[in-house]
């Protein structure tokens, strides 16, 4: 994945990503419509299919709401690189297949606008402006398994049976 | 081996004899829970498995209560979709409009006992271990999952343990405490964990109290909270569910186990300011902060003691001119109980508007919404920025106390 850097802070909550008085929608562009309206209203009319959100700590705070996430990939964003995640938006993202990755202190190092390119087999993160490398902190086997079937629904599709003697 | 609660309650649930923070489990579910936003992606996701048949139509619980009633065509819509999920699946526990917010309705009614494994489609699940049960927001795909399979995977968490002790001052609340820890770990302070109440002011405290405890420790980025069960939690029960439990406690010895230790004698009432709930200030520093709108409800604290609170306060007083006021109780029976004691009258005496049970503005996308410019003051759980509606709004949070008593005066003060 390669793709230029569109800058956020730390606690990105549930609210900023998409308000409350857009969850009666369901469509993926018309979620994306709105995605990150609570602070940037432009946003999603500036944002190109391909690019990267890179933000500080504890990205997708508070609401359980799977919108976050679907009007982030509906928007074409390919991944959203945080210093840390919050739990419930961590799992949705999965889910959807949304790649999430973990890098410490990336806020400090990258900037708006930089490509950056990751390569999650080797597990490195790339800005090509600076040349600077970084380490991806791994998914845990599990969550990587989901990911690389394309998600929760077709990971289940996969693995019904096995999921239900278990 | 020495465990925490929340190990020994998913060691359970993946029909394990142990279990221990770090490791990867499937859990069997005791109860799956949506409503009516969350709902629709969660039916929508699980048709797309391809299965006709959820896996336990009785451990599901549905509640409409964050647009009721529908405030649109699509909101409207979304109750279609679910009552046609509700019928379709032979889903008896369904509330309709009537009934309230869903993290009041499942306790009132008896769906949630110690020792279960409680899912939700809403961030504010984790309210439920105020019972003991190990409860938790889940998005959407995962509740498709759960609808399918009756099971889910956890990573099982390590546990902070506030050890709460000190007799709080009057007019301070469990609101107040619970701010207070969220203001000193932060808003990601406890991100994965359990977090756990005790101690002798956790004990003295009432479930609904608890609850207000454990409904908040998603906002330090809790997993879930907890509570250890004891008599008050039997007598809770009593005459609302039949269901067997099991009351499981955390071994002081658990290897994953951290302590905070938390005094109460001193505290005054807390208030979080605009726009993280990390962001606490004791009301001494924000006294006669302008406000335009009072919140008096939402899973946190409109309940019948909040609305006790806010009626003795407010008795015979008028509600500012300048600002309005949403009392909204949390569930048709917080309503009803709170109409036979008289306190709706007050309010409604007083000049603030008595709601039907919902959400409210709380998540900014029903009713009550504050404009450009406009402050909110509300005893819900959340501040972010466009939180109660305009982007360039603010919200402060408080107890029921420090709600009523602002009211009044029209600006933040301290009900002490």
């Amino acid at each position: 994945m390669k793709g230029k850097v569109w800058k956020f802070g730390d606690d990105v909550d549930t609210d900023i990503i998409i308000p409350g008085r857009y969850l009666v929608l369901r469509d993926e562009k018309e979620l994306a419509a709105c995605v990150m309206e609570g602070c940037d209203p432009e946003f999603s009319k500036k944002v190109k299919k391909g690019d990267i959100i890179v933000a500080g700590k504890n990205f997708g705070c508070g609401s359980s709401r799977e919108h976050a996430p679907i009007a982030i990939k509906g928007a074409g964003i390919s991944a959203v690189v945080a210093e840390s995640f919050a739990r419930i938006f961590y799992r949705n993202s999965i889910n959807i297949g949304l790649p999430l990755i973990e890098v410490k202190e990336i806020s400090q190092h990258i900037s708006e606008g930089d490509i950056v390119d990751i390569n999650i087999d080797e597990g490195i993160l790339k800005d090509l402006k600076t040349n600077e490398e970084f380490e991806i902190k791994p998914l845990p086997d599990f969550m990587l398994g989901i990911m690389e079937e394309g998600g929760l629904i077709n990971f289940l599709k996969n693995h019904l049976e096995e999921i239900k003697d278990e | 081996m020495a465990m925490t609660m929340a190990e020994k309650i998913l060691a359970k649930a993946s029909g394990n004899k142990e279990s221990e923070a770090g490791e990867i489990i499937m859990a069997n579910i005791d109860v799956a829970m949506t409503h009516d936003l969350t709902g629709p992606l969660s039916v929508e996701s699980f048709e797309k498995i391809g299965l006709k048949q959820v896996w336990d139509p009785e451990k599901i619980v549905i509640v409409f209560d964050h647009q009721v009633p529908a405030d649109s065509i699509d909101a409207a819509n979304n109750h279609m979709i679910m009552r046609k999920f509700v019928k379709e699946q032979g889903i008896n526990n369904f509330y309709d409009v009537r009934e309230g917010v869903c993290h009041q309705v499942l306790p009132e009614k008896g769906h949630v006992v110690p020792g279960e494994v409680v899912v939700g489609t809403d961030s504010h699940t984790c309210t439920h271990g105020a019972l003991g049960a190990f409860a938790t927001g889940i998005g959407s795909t995962d509740m498709a999952m759960v609808f399918a399979t009756g099971k889910l995977w956890f990573k099982v968490p390590e546990t902070i343990k506030f050890e709460i002790t000190g007799k709080l001052q009057e007019n301070v609340f469990a609101k107040d405490v619970v701010l207070d820890i969220i203001g000193k770990i932060g808003a990601d302070g406890a991100t994965y964990k359990a977090c756990e109440f005790g101690g002798e002011t956790t004990r003295n405290m009432s479930i609904s109290d608890r609850m207000v405890l454990c409904n908040m420790a998603i906002e330090m980025g809790g997993k879930t909270g907890l509570v250890e069960p004891d008599q008050k939690t039997i007598n809770y029960l009593k005459g609302r569910s039949t269901k067997p439990y099991e009351i499981m406690k955390t071994d002081s010895d658990a290897k994953s186990l951290e302590t905070m230790f938390v005094d109460v004698n001193e505290l005054e009432p807390q208030i979080a300011c605009p726009h993280n709930v990390d962001n606490v200030k004791p009301v001494s520093e924000v006294e006669g902060t302008h406000i335009d709108q009072v919140f008096l409800g939402s899973c946190t604290n409109g309940r019948l003691s909040d609305l006790r609170t806010a009626a003795r306060i407010m008795k015979g007083k008028e509600v500012s001119k300048n600002i309005r006021m949403l009392v909204i109780p949390a569930s048709r029976e917080v309503y009803t109980k709170a109409m036979d004691e008289g306190l709706l009258r007050t309010f409604v005496d007083s000049g603030a508007l008595v709601c039907n049970p919902c959400c409210g503005p709380c998540l900014g996308g029903h009713i009550g919404l504050v404009g450009p410019g406009e402050v909110s003051l509300s005893t819900s759980n959340r501040n972010f920025k466009g939180r109660q509606g305009s982007p360039d709004a603010e919200v402060y949070l408080s107890s029921a106390a420090v709600a009523a008593a602002s009211a009044i005066t029209g600006k933040i003060t301290d009900p002490r």
